[in-house]
């Protein structure tokens, strides 16, 4: 027994003081070194639950073999204008992946995320210090009634004012739409052709005003010099 | 191997209640922990103690579950404590940094005390 729970332990990350990113493609920007990851406890903003579902009709794939693919080809279901660079050792606890995310206006912000807990049914990131948000997201697949489910949950709070007032202002709806999409590339990639359903709960309507000063890791705006000082550089 | 959650409710002194928490925690405990919650936080109730003393297992869910918890606390204007965490538990708390917003102590005596009961 004991060693199953050793065996187990091993699926959530090591203690860690502050990300250090393995793999820095040619081109990313590194704005995730040296960040503490935060969760939503740390954050600003009112705190959110969002729940995306996909059921996999008729396919035959099982939660197992679905995570496997998932985590084995997690960029491939991003939407175009989004990369996500995966750790050289792949997503397993403990790593560290940088990735672009559009933001509309032909601006693209450049974070991070920690691999915080992966088994063979679930895995989940974790943000650091000047993602647009604080918390973390599950990836997770189930068997309901003979159908194999994928879902992704979100667990967040806005990480400081500015962020909160461009989620309020269309940044959700984005999100939504961002892993709504995800979610219908990765039912596609088992031959399914399905619509993703949406649930979202304000767990916490109160801000945490205490939490406004994150402002100053805000990756949004390191994110606003590299793109408006990329020509400057290219010469 | 997966067990099932287990939940005990108990009042400890004044105005503290006690959820002796079993099994495995994870997104699916949480019918189970919301209902223990309902039961230990009722009342004049200051502080809810979560002794995971006899804890098995809890994934990233489960994590999600005790947010959500310490929100309905703070609500309350309780205080959310725990205790009898094992070592990995307890870094497992200080990563997700859940160690900021629910105080740990090493044994149910020891939360007892801090808050006075």
């Amino acid at each position: 027994m004991e060693e199953q729970n050793t065996s187990r332990d091993d699926n959530w990350a090591k203690p860690i003081d502050r990300l250090a990113a393995g793999n820095v493609p040619a081109g990313a920007l590194d704005t995730a070194s040296g960040k503490q990851v935060v969760s939503p406890i740390q954050g600003f903003g009112k705190m959110w639950q969002k729940t995306y579902r996909v059921a996999l009709t008729g396919s035959s794939v099982t939660p197992q073999e679905l995570i496997a693919t998932w985590k084995a080809e997690f960029p491939t279901f991003w939407p175009k204008g989004s990369q996500f660079h995966t750790p050289l050792t792949g997503i397993a606890p403990g790593e560290v992946a940088l990735l672009q995310a559009s933001v509309g206006g032909g601006m693209k912000l450049s974070t991070g995320i920690f691999v915080l807990y992966a088994d063979e049914e679930s895995f989940t990131f974790m943000t650091p210090q000047g993602h647009m948000f604080a918390g973390w997201i599950t990836f997770s697949a189930a068997r309901e009634d003979d159908v194999t489910v994928a879902q992704c949950q979100v667990l967040m709070r806005a990480q400081d004012p500015l962020t909160e007032v461009g989620l309020t202002l269309g940044g959700h709806k984005k999100e939504d739409k961002f892993w709504e999409a995800t979610l219908q590339s990765l039912a596609e990639r088992f031959g399914v052709d399905a619509k993703a359903e949406t649930t979202v709960v304000c767990v916490d309507k109160r801000r945490q005003w205490s939490r406004a000063g994150n402002v100053r890791h805000s990756s949004a705006f390191r994110s606003t010099i590299h793109t408006a000082t990329a020509p400057l550089r290219k010469r | 191997m997966t067990q099932d959650t287990q939940m005990a409710v108990r009042r400890a002194g004044d105005g503290t209640g006690v959820i002796e928490i079993s099994g495995d925690i994870t997104a699916g405990s949480e019918d189970a922990l919301m209902d223990a919650y309902g039961r230990a936080g009722d009342g004049d109730t200051r502080a809810v103690l979560l002794d995971f003393s006899q804890l098995e297992y809890m994934n990233s869910g489960g994590i999600g579950l005790l947010v959500t918890l310490l929100v309905r606390a703070n609500r309350a204007k309780q205080r959310l404590l725990a205790c009898g965490l094992n070592d990995h538990y307890r870094q497992i708390f200080e990563l997700t940094r859940l160690d900021e917003a629910i105080t740990i102590f090493d044994d149910e005596a020891a939360a007892l005390a801090a808050v006075g009961s």
